[in-house]
């Protein structure tokens, strides 16, 4: 008895404290207010044991939320945070260790095996395997060499590197990562929204009724005053919202880190709701159903030779972010003085005009060779063409094949598994290379021969057929398909957090280049979405219950006590669910 | 711009659903999110106004939980 009069004292104080703060603001409605209004209430009408309890289970339940979130939040950042405390940055030939945030753009620093490389930059010299598994999921090391770059948060694994920083500490990888998981709470889930409006009305709901409950019956008809007292006290127990509100966010932020953990950005709850209802997915072509690494299957000089087809190729492309002209340009293999260029002139959807040598070039596709007035020959449909003419005369083509991603095809089965009624493919490429590569991935519905901005009126028709709560998934690779993720229901960026423009439009991102993430998103989504609901429906029934079952006298304080800590508790637990299992 | 800022001791969330109704309808403020899960405030305004409003946001965030307290992110 001395025991739990002691700890009522404490309990009491400390929720008292806090009551009497938030009524200096004017916060008659905050919840340690009425939570120690109910236990006075209990002690004065003689339920001295309720009233204890309620105070009790009241702090129990606070701590075990608090926990709880901590709790969560800690394993979901630690996913991507663990960073190194120092860093060994070279300056001036010396190495010194520096924090992480002050090294500067351009600065040159070592990484040791076994340590995290904490900046994104470029490999300058060593060779190495990189853990990746923090970032992309993916349990395959890659192996890296000097001229390919080294993302953030990876784990170095056999050889010293030196690396030059291409960002700053807050823009790598990690960061970005981690704020985005972060952030992502501030975009809401419709379950979200319903439950944090339906408080708002709930509190000042019930109390009003427990006024009511404690007096009207005792008034009007002289019904027994401790009874009804008992019944209204009960009510404003059952009367704090905090319990409801806490399980849905953290049940969507545990949804949001579940995804990270396999390299997958979800940007929000209402993108989940969106994802869930899919019923359209739209891809594009090069590199998000096939690997976009170029193989090369033949250059068909005409008039010039192979190495001066290829090097005018080369040297034309050399201001185009194309993945093409990164393949032309990387076969070509030998450094590009850009003295020999001069004015380069992007043609969209079509090729590029430059410059090369005092010759004017024109390299793409069959449609810029047509808009010049050539009619290309000798071509091969099953593969894509890039054509190059100098000055006005064709000098012959490139081919290039690009295969599908092994898992490509399984991805698009799962799809359909999950219900999608239409899976589409759109690409700039003519219309047999996409036949192939949609007939070996299993896609009926395609489109080639598309400008960028057909892509986007494809889209739109798609939007427009879109049936009852259905949505549309767009998924690119972002390099010039940021306007179709944009605009699309869900827009996915593939490939990482490389390309800026494309990550910031869009809603989710997947790390490493796998198609086979979407359907894992829809279904992490879909899970996470059913186990808010799950919350909502069983807090909500046992506060009704309470409510109405105290009304007539069936349930008392212990029950009221259970609906309000209780439930919490057990929301909270389901709701961690959504972080765990593989999907 | 958007600005980001961390509520300290932010512990409920029903609290959270209440500053951000309010922060949303500070003067300036184009649109507000108090992330429950990672203590977050994310207001988008004006740069001129971020200031005014911060110092709005801080009262708010006071009024409604005393414990708490808002500080740059």
């Amino acid at each position: 008895m001395a025991v739990l009069i002691t700890a009522y004292a404490i309990a009491g104080y400390v929720v008292a404290i806090s009551a009497v703060k938030s009524l200096r603001y004017g916060m008659i409605l905050d919840e340690n207010f009425l939570t120690i209004v109910a236990s006075a209430g209990a002690f004065i009408i003689g339920a001295s044991v309720e009233g204890a309890a309620v105070i009790l289970f009241f702090c129990v339940g606070e701590l075990f939320e608090d926990a709880a979130v901590q709790k969560t939040r800690k394993s979901i950042s630690e996913l991507v945070e663990m960073q190194p405390v120092s860093v060994r940055v070279v300056r001036n030939g010396y190495e010194l260790n520096v924090k992480p945030e002050d090294i500067a753009i351009g600065e040159h620093f070592v990484v040791l095996p076994g340590e995290r490389i904490p900046i994104d930059g470029t490999i300058l010299s060593g060779s190495s395997s990189l853990d990746t598994k923090a970032l992309t999921g993916e349990s395959m090391p890659r192996d890296v060499a000097p001229g390919e770059s080294a993302l953030s948060g990876c784990i170095n694994m056999t050889g010293t590197l030196v690396i030059r920083a291409d960002r700053e500490y807050s823009d790598s990888a990690v960061a970005r990562v981690l704020a985005m998981v972060e952030e992502s709470g501030s975009r809401k889930a419709k379950t979200e929204k319903f439950i944090t409006t339906f408080a708002k009305y709930y509190t000042p709901a019930v109390v009003a009724a427990a006024i009511i409950v404690a007096t009207v019956p005792t008034l009007l008809f002289g019904l027994p005053s401790n009874v009804w007292v008992y019944r209204a006290l009960v009510f404003l127990v059952v009367s704090c919202p905090c319990a409801l509100v806490i399980s849905v966010p953290l049940t969507f932020f545990c949804g949001v880190g579940r995804a990270s953990k396999s390299g997958i950005l979800i940007n929000g709850g209402d993108v989940m709701d969106r994802l869930a209802l899919v019923d359209t997915v739209v891809v594009d072509k090069t590199g998000t159903v096939t690997k976009g690494s170029f193989d090369f299957s033949g250059i068909h000089a005409h008039g010039v030779t192979e190495d001066d087809l290829l090097e005018y190729a080369a040297k034309s492309e050399y201001h185009s972010d194309h993945p093409i002209s990164a393949a032309i340009i990387g076969r070509y293999g030998r450094v590009i003085d850009p003295e020999d260029i001069g004015e380069s002139v992007n043609i969209a959807g079509k090729g590029i005009r430059t410059q090369v040598n005092g010759h004017t070039v024109h390299t793409g596709n069959a449609r810029l060779m047509r808009d010049i007035g050539i009619e290309p020959c000798g071509t091969h449909d099953d593969v894509t063409n890039i054509h190059v003419a100098i000055d006005g005369t064709y000098s012959g083509h490139i081919s290039i094949s690009d295969e599908p991603k092994e898992d490509s095809a399984e991805a698009v089965r799962e799809l359909r598994d999950l219900g999608v009624k239409n899976v589409v493919m759109l690409t700039g490429d003519n219309m047999t290379s996409a036949g192939l590569v949609a007939k070996a991935v299993g896609i009926e519905t395609f489109r080639g021969d598309l400008l960028p901005e057909d892509k986007l009126d494809i889209l739109e028709g798609y939007l427009g057929m879109r049936e009852g709560k259905g949505s549309l998934v767009y998924v690119g690779d972002g390099i010039n398909d940021a306007p179709s993720i944009a605009r699309a229901d869900v827009g996915v960026a593939m490939g990482g957090i490389g390309s800026d423009s494309a990550v910031e439009a869009a809603d989710m991102v997947i790390m490493n280049d796998s198609l086979r993430r979407l359907p894992e998103a829809i279904r992490i989504s879909r899970r996470t979405r059913g186990i808010a609901y799950q919350n909502i429906v069983f807090s909500l029934g046992f506060k009704f219950a309470a409510l109405a079952f105290a009304t007539f006298g069936l349930a008392g304080m212990w029950f009221a006590i259970f609906a309000d800590v209780g439930v919490a508790a057990i929301a909270i637990i389901n709701g961690t669910r959504a972080y765990g299992r593989t999907l | 711009m958007r600005a980001a800022f961390v509520i300290e001791n932010l512990g409920c969330a029903n609290c959270a659903a209440k500053m951000e109704r309010k922060i949303s309808k500070i003067q300036g403020v184009r649109s507000a999110s108090v992330i429950f899960m990672s203590k977050k405030l994310i207001v988008d305004a004006d740069e001129t106004d971020i200031g005014r409003i911060e110092m709005e946001a801080g009262i708010i965030v006071k009024s409604i939980e005393p414990d708490s307290r808002l500080i740059k992110g």
